[in-house]
Order: C-alpha cells, then sequence, then structure tokens
C-alpha cells in the first residue's frame, strides 16, 4: 500500500475541490477495489484537478484514462462494480453525461433488484455541473432531477468543502450506485477546514446549517452560498431564518424539512435548474401533501427559467440571486 | 483501401479481406513536392489558399488575447490546423451541407460567417450563432454528436434525391464515441452522400492518440463500415483537398462515403482554460513546429517565386485590419436583452409562458435597482 501521507487525520483547510480529491486519496489508500476513470483523470488530474496526483500514487492500473467516450464510461463502471470494484468514475461535465444515463437507467439502478440481490453496482458517478463560471454551451445546465427521477440511484450533491469530503466518502463506500454532482461555481470559492479522517457523513439526509423560527429556506449545491447570504440579510432585518441544505437529492430526507416548515410555517425552495418539473416542484409538493395546515403561506420556489441555460453573457440573469430569495421570503411572509 | 481476394495464408487461413490505407502527401515539411503538382494547385489556388491560412492564424491569435484580457470566454484554438479548416472551406460547395465541430472556425470563415458573429459565439452571445448558409448546422459541442447529424442530414440529401453532399469535421478523440461508430455504419449500409473528416491532431485533451484507440490508422475505421478510409498530411492543404475531391467523386459515381483521417498537431493548449505543458514535453511540440502548415506553404510559395516579403507583410496588415475590425464589432455590440433568452424557445410562443417572462421581468427590475 502506498505511503500514508494523507493517513495523518490531520486538521486541513482546503477548497471543496481538494476535499473531493481527499476524499478519493484517502479511500483508494484504504480500499485497493477503489479504482478511478474517465476523460482526461489521470496525466492531467482531470480539467479541474479533482484526480490531481492519483495517477502518479496509485499508478495507471487504478487511475485510468479511458478513451473519449461517457457511454463507455457508464458501462465500465457497471461492468467493473459487478466484480468487486468499487469505481469512481468522472464525467467531465454534467452536460456529456447523457449518453452514460443509458447504463445508469437500464442498468446499474436495477442491478440489485434484477438479480435479486445476487449482484449490486457500488459505483460513483462524479461531474461537475451547474452554471455562473462563463463555460461554453452546454456546460452549465443543472439536471438532478432527470437523475433524481430515476428508481434505485443516490444522487448527491455537497455544498460546502467539509460535506464534499465526507459525502463522497459515503458515496464511495455506499453498495449502490451514486451519482455525485459537484456544483463547480463553488469549487474554489471559500474553504473550510475539517479533519481528514476517513469519516463519511449520511447519505439520504439532509443538513440544517442555520436553525431558525420565521421561515425555512432549502437549497443544495451552489445556491447554498446566496441561500446563507440571504439569511444573514434576513437576520439584519429581524426575520430568523432556518437554512436546510438537502444535500442528498435522492432519496430526499423529507423529514428534516417537514419537521422544520411545521414549525416555521413558511417555506422557500432554491434552485438553479429550470423551475418547473424540477426537485423543487417535488419538495413544495410533500410540503403541501403533508404539513399543509402547518403552512402560513403558499411554498415559494426561486429557481431559474424553463429556458436553456442562456449562454455566459446572460447567464447571471438565469440563476437565482440573493434578491431573488428575499422578493420570495417578502412574499411569503406578507401572507397571513 | 484495397479489398482482395487472396490464397492460404502461411497459419492456413483463407483471408477473406485485406485492407491497405493509403496515405496522400504533396508536399514534404521543407517544402518540397514529394509527388508531381496536382492539377487543381494552380499558382493562383496555392496563393489563395495561403493566404486563408495565415487569415485564420491571425483571427485565432486575437481570439486568444482577448480572452486572455477578459473580453471573451473559453476558446478552441486552430493553431497548426490552418491547412485542415481551410482544404475543407476550399472544397465545399455552397450548396453542401457543412456540419462542423467546435474547431473549426477557419472553415466557418470561408463559410461567409462574419468573424464578429464567432467571436460573439465564445464571447457567450447566443447572435454568435447566427450566420452562415442555412443548411449548415451550427458549432458542435457535445463530442460525436455532429455525425450522427451529418448522417441523417446526408440520408436527407439522399431521400430527396438532391446532389449535393454532406461534409462533417470530428477530433480523433471523437472517434472513440459510439456516435462515430454508430455514425460510419449507417453511411456504409445506407451508401450514404457522406464524408467524416478526422482532425487527428494527436490528443483529446490530455489524451494522447495512442492511448484512445490501438489501431494503427483512424482511417481504418472506415474498414468495419463498409466504406472508404484514406489518411493524408493533414498539414498539406493539397493532400487534404485530393482526398476531398476523390470523396466527393466516389459519392457522384454511387460508390458511397468516405472516412478521411488528416494528421494534423495542435500546436495550442486544447482550449484557453488548458495547460498543455501538464501533459507534453515542449520538446515534442517544438518538433512539430517543424511541420507547422503555414511556414510549409510559404516555402513553397516562395520557392515558386509566388511570395515574397513585402506580399506577406501586406497581407499580415490585411488581416490585421479585417480582424480588428470584426473585434470592433465584436466589441461594440449592445448586450442582448435578458429576455432573450425566451426567444426562439418555440416558434408558438406558448400563453403559459408569460408567467416565467413575468418572473425575468420583475428579476430585471431587482437587479437594476441594487445597483
Ligand atoms: C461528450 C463530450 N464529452 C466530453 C467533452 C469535453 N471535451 C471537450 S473537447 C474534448 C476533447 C476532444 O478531443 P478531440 O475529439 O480529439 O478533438 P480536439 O479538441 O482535439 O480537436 C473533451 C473531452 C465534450 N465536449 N463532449
Amino acid at each position: 500500500m502506498a505511503e500514508a501521507i494523507q493517513d495523518t487525520h490531520e486538521l486541513v483547510d482546503t477548497v471543496l475541490l481538494e476535499a473531493v480529491n481527499l476524499a478519493i486519496h484517502w479511500e483508494m489508500q484504504h480500499d485497493e477495489n477503489v479504482v478511478v476513470l474517465g476523460e482526461d483523470v489521470g496525466s492531467n488530474g482531470g480539467v479541474f484537478r479533482a484526480t490531481d496526483g492519483l495517477k502518479q500514487k496509485f499508478g495507471f492500473k487504478r487511475v485510468m484514462d479511458t478513451p473519449l467516450a461517457e457511454a463507455l464510461i457508464g458501462g465500465l463502471a457497471v461492468g467493473m462494480s459487478t466484480q468487486g470494484l468499487r469505481p469512481i468514475a468522472e464525467i467531465q461535465f454534467s452536460g456529456f453525461i447523457f449518453p452514460a444515463l443509458e447504463h445508469l437507467m437500464c442498468h446499474a439502478a436495477r442491478m440489485r433488484n434484477r438479480t435479486r440481490g445476487r449482484l449490486s453496482c457500488p459505483m460513483v458517478l462524479r461531474a461537475p455541473y451547474g452554471g455562473g463560471i462563463h463555460a461554453p454551451e452546454h456546460h452549465s445546465e443543472s439536471i438532478e432531477a432527470l437523475m433524481a427521477h430515476i428508481p434505485g440511484l443516490r444522487v448527491v450533491i455537497p455544498s460546502s468543502p467539509a460535506r464534499a469530503y465526507g459525502l463522497l466518502l459515503a458515496a464511495i463506500r455506499d453498495p449502490d450506485p451514486v451519482i455525485f454532482l459537484e456544483p463547480k461555481r463553488v469549487y474554489r470559492s471559500s474553504k473550510q477546514s475539517y479533519e481528514n479522517n476517513g469519516e463519511a457523513l449520511p447519505l439520504d439526509s439532509c443538513f440544517t446549517l442555520r436553525q431558525g423560527k420565521d421561515i425555512t429556506l432549502v437549497s443544495w449545491g451552489a445556491s447554498i452560498a446566496e441561500t446563507l447570504q440571504a439569511a444573514d440579510a434576513l437576520a439584519e432585518h429581524g426575520i430568523d431564518a432556518e437554512v436546510i441544505d438537502v444535500a442528498s437529492i435522492k432519496p430526499l430526507d423529507m423529514q428534516t424539512i417537514l419537521i422544520s416548515v411545521a414549525r416555521t410555517g413558511r417555506c422557500v425552495i432554491v434552485h438553479e435548474a429550470a423551475k418547473s418539473f424540477a426537485v423543487g416542484a417535488e419538495i413544495a409538493a410533500q410540503v403541501s401533501e403533508k404539513c399543509f395546515l402547518n403552512l402560513q403561506a403558499p411554498v415559494q420556489r426561486v429557481a431559474g427559467f424553463d429556458t436553456h441555460m442562456p449562454y455566459f453573457q446572460n447567464e447571471h440573469y438565469y440563476m437565482p440571486n440573493v434578491q431573488d430569495i428575499l422578493a420570495a421570503v417578502d412574499k411569503s411572509m406578507k401572507e397571513e | 483501401m484495397k479489398l482482395s481476394q487472396s490464397r492460404v495464408t502461411e497459419q492456413g487461413h483463407v483471408p477473406l479481406a485485406r485492407f491497405v490505407i493509403d496515405w496522400i502527401q504533396f508536399l514534404n515539411e521543407h517544402g518540397e513536392w514529394t509527388q508531381p503538382r496536382p492539377d487543381f494547385a494552380t499558382d493562383e489556388w496555392l496563393r489563395d489558399m495561403y493566404k486563408h491560412m495565415v487569415m485564420t492564424r491571425v483571427f485565432d491569435q486575437k481570439a486568444i488575447a482577448l480572452q486572455r484580457t477578459g473580453q471573451m470566454g473559453t476558446y478552441p484554438s486552430s493553431l497548426g490546423q490552418e491547412a485542415f479548416a481551410t482544404a475543407i472551406g476550399i472544397a465545399l460547395q455552397n450548396e453542401d451541407v457543412f456540419v462542423p465541430y467546435y474547431r473549426d472556425h477557419g472553415t466557418l470563415l470561408m463559410r461567409g460567417y462574419d468573424m464578429s458573429d464567432i467571436l460573439a459565439y465564445w464571447g457567450g452571445d447566443e447572435r454568435g450563432s447566427t450566420t452562415g448558409p442555412k443548411q449548415d448546422l451550427p458549432l458542435c459541442v457535445p463530442i460525436a454528436t455532429q455525425i450522427t447529424h451529418a448522417a441523417g442530414a446526408a440520408a436527407a440529401l439522399k431521400i430527396k434525391a438532391q446532389d449535393n453532399l454532406v461534409i462533417t469535421t470530428i477530433g480523433d478523440g471523437g472517434t472513440s464515441k459510439g456516435d462515430f461508430f454508430e455514425s460510419l455504419n449507417v453511411a456504409g449500409a445506407w451508401q450514404l452522400p457522406l464524408i467524416v473528416v478526422v482532425n487527428n491532431n494527436q490528443y483529446a485533451i490530455s489524451v494522447p492518440r495512442e492511448i484512445q484507440c490501438g489501431a494503427k490508422t483512424l482511417a481504418q475505421k472506415a474498414i468495419g463500415a463498409g466504406i472508404h478510409g484514406v489518411q493524408v498530411d493533414g498539414n498539406d492543404p493539397m493532400a487534404l483537398y485530393q482526398a476531398l475531391l476523390e470523396a466527393r467523386q466516389r459519392i457522384q459515381q454511387h460508390k458511397g462515403a468516405t472516412l478521411i483521417e488528416a494528421v494534423t498537431y495542435r500546436l495550442g493548449d486544447h482550449t484557453t482554460a488548458d495547460d498543455a505543458t501538464r501533459y507534453r514535453s515542449n520538446d515534442e511540440v517544438k518538433e512539430a513546429w517543424l511541420k507547422d502548415p503555414v511556414k510549409r506553404l510559404q516555402s513553397l510559395l516562395a520557392s515558386l517565386n509566388l511570395w515574397d516579403e513585402q506580399r506577406e507583410q501586406d497581407w499580415q496588415k490585411q488581416c490585421a485590419k479585417s480582424v480588428d475590425a470584426a473585434v470592433k464589432r465584436y466589441l461594440a455590440r449592445e448586450p442582448q436583452q435578458p429576455a432573450a433568452m425566451f426567444d426562439y424557445l418555440y416558434e408558438q410562443w406558448p400563453e403559459v409562458m408569460n408567467e416565467q417572462l413575468d418572473l425575468l421581468i420583475d428579476k430585471i427590475d431587482r437587479m437594476s435597482s441594487s445597483h
């Protein structure tokens, strides 16, 4: 086993991108079945450098530059995972995930069910997603709802370095296929200190980032940044907002959200994806199904538009900002 | 490629088919003929090719400078691949359908695209996708999907009994995708009027050609699909043009589609977001510069007394002038209205979308009042 330079349980202070790298590093060091594959993941360390240094340390048998073929990457991961490996496959940008989705939908997601537990696909498909970095066409969409709609998959979205670290470790160790979407807009935006100790965070649960009694703000991924800023601004106006980071989009921990909304009576959901048929719609529906009588105002959704993500000159008009969130909160607070 | 029946081999097997991949080159890296000058390569033609290649390079340099100074977004350079772009540009006839990929600005310029539109596209403005011949498809960012569209377009031409054809382009990395195989396959099965040109510039971002695929040439991927495959020196515009002429003839003679592998080298980074020094050596790049298509054609022109220092300076000046004017037009554009994201979403505006448009209008108000 390679020398354990990372294995010091040390306190680290990193950005989200490095947290991804550290989590993979840790797990490769502790589980020789963990392998990494994808386009440019080897010598180049990934186009964002999420897999930087792994090939040098673990060699090409465990860190594989694949041919440029996403269907292949998805399918290879399915095959590898049925034979005892734990592949972490990278799709360079989520906009190029579609050919791989066939393998996720038709095979990975139902392998356990279809073989009545004989085979399963403990694999992670990682991809940077979302807008805000001035990228070309097809690099900025938020398509988590598409994936969350597929039974048998887990869809996980971290919003901070520490949660990226802990959730990715959980995803790699999970016995079922996980799609791990990384909000690239906040890849390098802020550092957070946490212990590099191999401890996973729970999947299938939300994280309450801030407690409050007046209104519940629900979000995930990069939008958490604006949501927390909005909560700060609200505090200055005497409004005490609770902020929930959904983190595991599927399976969705509605319990945490419902308990919060039952207490606050108000709910604003914030996401970057187009508004209709999105994850926000699911949360809003469950809130009205399950705690209608506690609601003091209709659930509000702050989201992208039902348009294509515009080319980057106008992307800031598309993505939810702090004022959008404050306006929605305002609407919600005005209702009695 | 030649298929031939033959006798029993040493191992006692009976080969049903053998194949050969031809290589085409007229001009070596020193700008010397490797075979007789082809008929099409008149003085005028050669000079014209050279001028287009230089224009493409000057445009490219400017585009990179714009990105570096924060005036444009990520941009994929075509440095070193000017012969590829120009040979295709010359070979395309007006009524043909061109289905490009994202590195084809040199060809787009010859296809009549406004330079400032190309800048706008990479500058994050939808209006950059509006020019060009009306039958041509726009730039394609998802790798290899364009080849399937090109096959579809070729099928349409065939069904409608039109005698124009489709030329499409792709990188070496793109040849690994199912879309590529599937398209060649149907082109063979349906005898489509399709020419697929691979820009084998040796790298797909960091992944070198050798670990993309184990085959000796990419051109031989044609064999399994039952179409013609040929490899050419992609730094020699005459070689690629010759292959394109032959491919057109094959289509006209109902002999089906062609795959052309043009061997080039990407002299710059993959895009302005890439750092090629992470995965390849300076020596390798230095060596590749010796095969620079622009220098090569310039040497030939000089040896034929068709070009000299004065002409070079004049043309460089002319190129800089056109490019600078285009940059001015690009930078002077009024920004696109945010509501443009709703334009062209559907041809018939769904009334139910009004609510969404209202949300945007509220948002614009909020954003302008917060400044
Ligand atoms: C389906 C898909 N996967 C990944 C990408 C990201 N990407 C953009 S260009 C590129 C490399 C393409 O290499 P190649 O096909 O050789 O063409 P080149 O850019 O070298 O001309 C990759 C992986 C993409 N655009 N589309």
